[in-house]
């Protein structure tokens, strides 16, 4: 039988507050670069035309051609256009600041002055996003966001305890901010879809701390007397082991292969998850639990539970019930 | 095999055939981002914002309908042709390679209207007031001096033996004379046959600005309305536009026409937009081209005029749009919004999207391939780690890929880029209930269990974190699902597809798998796991 971890004994808990210091270092690097963006780039994120509204036009041309040549005819008629390379040696991402220019609708403007160059090109593809629509989609990714942990706070609170739903928001607030800094460092484009990635991160993240939520529980109510909590969560922890670093090591392995060999569009979308599941494992053990105990020891049902400094004595081995 | 056996193989056997008969029936639908295509959404204009949510939900409907009649003459492969909420009008078109002729054909009003051509004298006449007008109302920093030279001299270009010539000498002695301001909008119009100005095509802005004025509005003849000509005459740099002084009350719409279609007039080689007016429209038609032989009539199509013959005849039911050297394409799609009647009221696009085909076909070239290698590891990890159990849970897996794919036909839901990867990920989290089950079954083996105990104690326990885990997945996607839109909708629906059938596979097709394998296995022999 190959197996991972088998009675393992880590103290997870004992060690919570590295985790925290750690934890509270990597909040505040993705706040620090969130701020570097707001005041180098104007703001924290990238955000695409999904949201600012605008205009984005990708290009590929059959013959050479270069960036002064495209500025030069596009210039003058979309005023403001970004033009950067984009992958391939001919391919070329033009971005405008609107959606309309005055008596016109700027993807019409754009390719009006493109056909002016007299080569032949193709376009890749267009997202052009009238203000209105931007504005309503800032709104609704927003609303997305606070309406799933919401409904999973609920959720967790009608099937385990309200404590339990509150570690594991935390937790999961936690990893979305990771994965958001995560974005501002590389400076990916945020469309609709990187939303859809985090709203994916969030719900694979809490799946996890539910897994190990469940065996807390579960161990809670097998060991009737009182117990010390800390030992009962590292218990859960050591005993989910396996199977936390089995099904994250698959999903990782799926999302890997979708971040290399996925193409554009794919791509950044997979690694956005990558990433973020990395940030969730992390998160359900060692913010998730650690915050579990911290909630618990002030607000917890004291007859149930005991909570006191970790024993002094060498901890009891996983699997020996106290 | 037990009868319970035979029944849980049944009920795998029925879930399978029913997926693949949806396969086979329906196809799995491609968004927009893999086949390519345009992507528009749509909105009744109320600039004014006097319309009420009623009305606009009304303009809508029917905007809807022409929209729909338009595109389905037009001739696309399965078009999507929405109402989304109460005002808003969302149209895909798959496989669309000319995008800006598509745009135009689903947004023109297509509102046809027929006017007289009024002699321009009676404007004319009205000319110095308005331009004093102008003069008065506008800041004199936003009258530019006037440059009649340029405007001279192109105009000599384009009108070589007209009297334009004299006349434009004329008013730029008298412009030089009463100085640069008090001309501003007559120095700009140059006289070109019974009711028509040219202005130069640098100048349109100006002059339409000059004419917005209500200081202008109120002192323009009465019944009188200036409109401009649908397209530029000249060439290279001197372009010009003509601006026609029409009767302001239509004589006739075009919801008189019964009939349009694009043809060549073999004389002049030009195209042209033949058309056939209905019974009442015919009368009025005939009796007003009767009393004005000789005179223009204007065919003014969303505020522009297309075409401003001369009548040479009475004409009763039918006529023509003359449309120069304009291509046929052009005259076919104008004959194709003319049959398919107006929109209610003006709309504008709010967002457009367009994939090109080759981008499409390399997101469903990669995800397959990045797919199949991704899929290809989990199977790898599951065989090393759990052997027998771990091939049972591959077979599991199989059937639930044939499940989610045979969900998605049969629900006709549409497949997205960010979709495969939706797929491929749930691969990736579907083996995490045969792990949480699988390492249950091993605890409860090193517990001491029997081996059949242990695999039903393992199934039972894990079942709760299963559930709750799954149902977390399920609640942030039908969140993202009605926030979203297309390519990202299309994540949520396969990941939720892939859940439920993640959670069938688990729990019961493994499951069904397993009592299979136990029941073949000697007893004595360990649980491979």
């Amino acid at each position: 039988m190959l197996r991972l971890f088998t009675n393992a004994n880590y103290k997870f808990i004992e060690i919570r507050r590295i985790a925290y210091i750690g934890t509270a270092i990597a909040l505040t690097l993705c706040v620090a670069v969130g701020l570097f963006n707001h005041f180098t780039r104007g703001a924290w994120l990238n955000y695409s035309v999904d949201f600012t509204g605008g205009t984005l036009m990708q290009v590929r041309y059959s013959e050479p051609t270069n960036e002064n040549e495209l500025r030069a005819v596009v210039q003058p008629a979309v005023p403001g256009t970004e033009i950067t390379r984009f992958g391939a040696e001919n391919e070329f991402l033009l971005r405008a600041p609107r959606f309309t220019e005055e008596g016109g609708n700027t993807v019409e403007r754009l390719t009006g002055a493109l056909n002016g160059l007299g080569k032949q090109y193709e376009v890749i593809r267009t997202e052009a996003v009238g203000p209105k629509v931007g504005s309503e989609l800032q709104v609704k990714a927003l609303t997305a966001v606070v309406l799933s942990l919401l409904t999973i706070l609920i959720y967790l609170a009608f099937r385990f305890e309200w404590r339990f739903g509150l570690a594991a928001i935390l937790a999961v607030a936690h990893d979305t901010v990771l994965t958001l800094g995560f974005i501002a460092v590389t400076q990916m484009d945020v469309s609709l879809t990187t939303i859809a990635a985090i709203l994916t991160v969030l719900g694979f993240s809490m799946h996890d701390t539910i897994i190990i939520f469940d065996r807390v529980r579960e161990n809670l109510a097998k060991s009737g007397k009182k117990v010390d909590f800390i030992e009962i969560l590292d218990r859960s922890i050591n005993e989910t082991l396996p199977r936390t670093v089995l099904t994250v090591g698959t999903t990782l392995a799926t999302l890997l292969a979708l971040t290399l060999l996925g193409g554009h569009t794919i791509s950044g979308f997979a690694l956005i998850m990558f990433v973020g599941i990395v940030f969730g494992t992390y998160s359900s053990v060692f913010v998730a639990s650690p915050l579990l105990y911290e909630i618990e020891k002030r607000w917890g049902d004291r007859t149930k539970v005991k909570i006191g400094s970790a024993p002094a004595a060498p901890a009891t081995r996983a699997g020996a019930t106290v | 095999m037990s009868g319970n056996l035979v029944r849980r193989l049944a009920i795998i056997g029925a879930a399978l055939a029913c997926a693949i008969f949806f396969l086979a029936r329906n196809g799995i639908k491609q968004g927009l981002d893999l086949v390519g295509g345009m992507y528009l959404a749509i909105q009744v204009q109320d600039s004014a914002g006097t319309m009420t949510a009623q009305a606009r939900a009304d303009a809508t409907d029917q905007a809807l309908e022409v929209i729909r009649n338009r595109i389905d003459q037009f001739g696309v492969r399965e078009p999507v042709i929405q109402k989304f909420g109460n005002d808003r009008i969302i149209v895909e078109l798959a496989g669309i390679d000319d995008e800006e002729r598509a745009m135009n054909l689903v947004r023109q009003t297509a509102f046809l209207e027929f006017q007289l051509v009024k002699d321009s004298r009676e404007f004319e006449a009205a000319l110095p007031r308005i331009d004093r007008a102008i003069t008065a109302a506008l800041p004199a920093g936003e009258l530019e001096q006037v440059d009649t030279t340029r405007s001279q001299s192109a105009l000599d270009l384009l009108f070589q033996d007209t009297t334009a010539k004299d006349s434009a000498a004329a008013d730029s002695a008298a412009a030089s004379a009463a100085g640069p301001n008090s001309r501003p909008l007559s120095s700009l119009l140059q006289p070109n046959g019974a009711g028509e100005f040219v202005v130069a095509k640098q100048d349109m802005p100006k002059v339409q600005r000059y004419l917005a004025l209500p200081e202008v509005q109120r002192l323009l003849p009465r019944n009188t309305e200036l409109l401009w000509g649908d397209s530029d005459l000249g060439q290279g740099a001197a372009l010009f536009r003509s601006l026609y002084v029409l009767d302001a009350k239509p004589f006739m719409l075009g919801t008189a026409l019964e009939d349009a279609q694009a043809g060549k007039d073999p004389q002049f080689n030009e195209t042209i937009v033949s058309f056939q007016l209905n019974r009442p429209g015919g009368r009025t038609f005939d009796r007003i081209t009767g009393q004005n032989i000789g005179n223009r009539i204007a065919i003014v199509l969303d505020e522009q005029v297309k075409s401003a013959p001369v009548v040479n005849s009475r004409i009763s039911t039918s006529g023509q749009i003359q449309m120069g050297g304009a291509p046929m394409t052009e005259a076919r799609d104008l004959a194709l919004v003319l049959r398919s009647g107006s929109l209610p009221a003006k709309i504008e696009v709010i967002e457009q999207r367009q994939v090109g085909p080759s981008l499409g076909q390399d997101s469903i070239n990669k995800g397959i391939i990045a797919g199949i290698i991704g899929i290809v590891l989990v199977v790898a990890i599951m065989l090393v780690f759990y052997r027998m159990a771990g091939l049972l849970s591959v077979l599991a897996l199989g059937i639930y890929c044939v499940l989610v794919l045979g969900g998605m036909a049969g629900f006709e839901a549409t497949l997205t880029a960010p979709g495969i990867a939706g797929f491929v990920l749930s691969v990736g989290m579907a083996v995490d209930a045969n792990v949480l089950i699988f390492e249950r079954i091993r605890e409860e083996i090193l517990a001491g269990r029997t081996q059949r105990m242990a695999v039903d104690e393992g199934f039972k326990h894990a079942m709760s974190a299963i559930v709750d885990s799954n149902l977390s997945t399920i609640i942030t996607c039908l969140i993202l699902y009605q926030v979203g839109t297309g390519p990202v909708r299309g994540f949520a629906v396969t990941l939720i597809m892939g859940v439920i059938a993640s959670f069938f596979s688990a729990v019961f097709i493994t499951r069904t798998f397993f009592m299979v394998y136990m029941d073949r296995k000697p007893a004595t022999k360990p649980i491979s796991i």
